[in-house]
């Protein structure tokens, strides 16, 4: 197989008579960070599981660094640096324990003590774990994950109860982690983390990849499709676009808006001798592919 | 400057493994009411009964109802799950686990022994061997036992039960009255304390009984956990 950090093809996860995961394949190419993006009970999290080697697939195969997750578990694990979303420490233990205990586990880790100033974690060092905030428990965590210096860190929502302050410090490490060469996959569900950290976004949907790509491929394909105008109330602009007046004088003309078009558009104001005081476009955003994807299986199921 | 270059390396499994077996002590010297428990009801029991029972008391709250809470909870926290998906491994936390329940006991024992030593009881030294051995059997059939409930049974019952497992033990086992005819032989704790009254209070070898008795329930109470144990 390749040399790839992550290697998903078909991979199915059943629980009982629900199919969690329903076929879905994906690739971590080395040094790259992918983000898994969905809904809760999208899939997700099984397919981590199964990255992990806490589950086996029920159906296709999948490859971590070239290992078998459940075959070479042993020989993987120290290669790889697992988040989950909550839990997995012992609540007595305090945070600097912790920390240590995982670190004694790598014959050359990261130093405890610099990890937790990079997290802001130094007031806790001597703080049991289940005293930790959630956002606390999951800097912590983050830090476990790291220090054992891995290839490949999974990371299940990873800035999930954090505050503000400790998810751009958050970024800013996997940004670190990336330009250090280690392959990266999260899930999230939050848009501008995706949009901001991943080089490839792959969104699921009942258990299904419903698209996959760079997080400026999903959203350029359609190019400027909103043009917002403001001028005089009441207006009826005669142009080949669906136009809505949500407020009085506030116009929205939504297509495939290229320059000649929008020229097109603004000379008809002009044309009609309209007041226009303010003009802007908008491009699609993740947000808007996110929704739109998730919209349809809203629709689908009703 | 910290770089995060990948360097992945698993340290030795000697550092590993005495790192998590530290850790696992420290545990449970926090968690007091284990302690209590596993000391505190054997020293009670030290007034009304022999030491040798005491001592087979005690190997059965540290290896059974101790193993069975604390393995229940760890389990719940996802700890089991977290650990075993660390350059721990899983056979790695189990050995840790075994091992550290080993020194607690060898240390309670001790400790025990001291104080019957203390109060004028004057143990017999020819038949350590076998009195070790016994309790090497007895350890591994409550940890068994132990680690089967904590895997079928949520934390809080895994609790319950074994508590009350331990309350009937105590009561059924010969401990502090004397057991109903031909009930207690069966029933680990009291075969154990058998053993280590003919042992070392009365310099014989292990009765027939005893051996066979905890060498069903080990064989039946290891079979069950490894056939059940869960991580997460």
């Amino acid at each position: 197989m390749s040399d790839d950090a992550v290697e998903v093809r078909d991979v199915v996860v059943r629980y009982d008579a629900t199919t969690a995961v329903d076929g879905v394949s994906l690739t971590v190419p080395r040094g790259r960070v992918l983000a898994l993006l969905g809904h809760n009970g999208a899939g997700k999290t099984s397919l981590l599981q199964v990255c992990e080697g806490f589950r086996a697939a029920d159906g296709g195969e999948c490859r971590v660094l070239g290992l078998d997750p459940i075959g070479q578990h042993d020989e993987l694990m120290p290669r790889l640096g697992i988040m989950l979303q909550s839990g997995g420490m012992y609540p007595w233990a305090t945070a600097g324990e912790l920390l240590q205990l995982f670190a004694s586990f790598s014959a050359n880790p990261i130093n405890p003590d610099v990890l937790l100033d990079r997290l802001g974690l130094r007031a806790f060092e001597k703080t049991r774990f289940r005293r930790l905030s959630g956002g606390e428990q999951q800097r912590l965590s983050l830090a476990i994950a790291l220090v054992g210096r891995p290839e490949l860190v999974v990371l299940d929502e990873p800035t999930a109860g954090m505050d503000t302050e400790a998810r751009h410090t958050t970024w800013q490490l996997i940004e670190e982690l990336r330009a250090d060469g280690v392959s990266v996959l999260l899930t999230t569900h939050l848009l501008d983390e995706a949009e901001r950290l991943a080089d490839d976004v792959v969104i699921m949907r009942e258990g299904k990849v419903a698209a996959t790509g760079a997080p400026a491929e999903l959203t350029a394909a359609a190019g400027i499709d909103l043009l917002e105008v403001r001028a005089d109330a009441g207006l009826r602009p005669d142009v080949p676009f669906k136009v809505t007046e949500s407020t009085p004088g506030e116009y929205s003309i939504a297509g495939t808006l290229d320059a000649a078009a929008i020229a097109g558009v603004l000379a008809w104001f002009a044309g009609a001798g309209a007041h226009v005081t303010a003009v802007n476009t908008r491009r699609r955003t993740l947000e808007d592919v996110y929704l739109a994807l998730t919209a349809e299986k809203a629709g689908a199921g009703r | 400057m910290t770089t995060f270059a990948p360097a992945p390396a698993r340290n030795s499994t000697k550092a590993i493994l005495r790192s998590q077996i530290r850790m696992e002590l420290i545990l449970t010297a926090r968690r007091g009411e284990a302690v209590v428990l596993a000391m505190g009801v054997p020293l009670l029991v030290l007034l009304g009964a022999g030491l040798t029972h005491v001592l087979a008391l005690t190997v059965m709250s540290t290896a059974f109802t101790g193993q069975a809470i604390t393995t229940g909870y760890e389990r719940s926290y996802g700890v089991l799950k977290r650990l075993g998906a660390s350059p721990l491994s899983r056979p790695g936390l189990l050995f840790a686990k075994t091992a550290a329940v080993l020194a607690l006991i060898v240390v309670q024992l001790l400790v025990l022994a001291a104080v019957g030593v203390a109060v004028g009881w004057r143990p017999h030294a020819g038949q350590l061997l076998p009195a070790l051995g016994i309790t090497v059997l007895a350890t591994a059939a409550y940890t068994g036992l132990a680690l089967f409930l904590a895997s079928v049974l949520k934390p809080e019952t895994t609790t319950g039960l074994a508590t009350l497992i331990y309350v009937l033990m105590l009561a059924a086992g010969g401990i502090m009255f004397a057991a109903p005819g031909g009930v207690s032989e069966f029933l680990p704790l009291a075969a154990h304390a058998e053993a280590l009254r003919a042992t070392l209070s009365h310099d014989q070898p292990v009765p027939l009984g005893s051996w066979a008795s905890l060498a069903v329930w080990a064989a039946v109470c290891v079979v069950a956990a490894a056939r059940k144990f869960r991580w997460e």
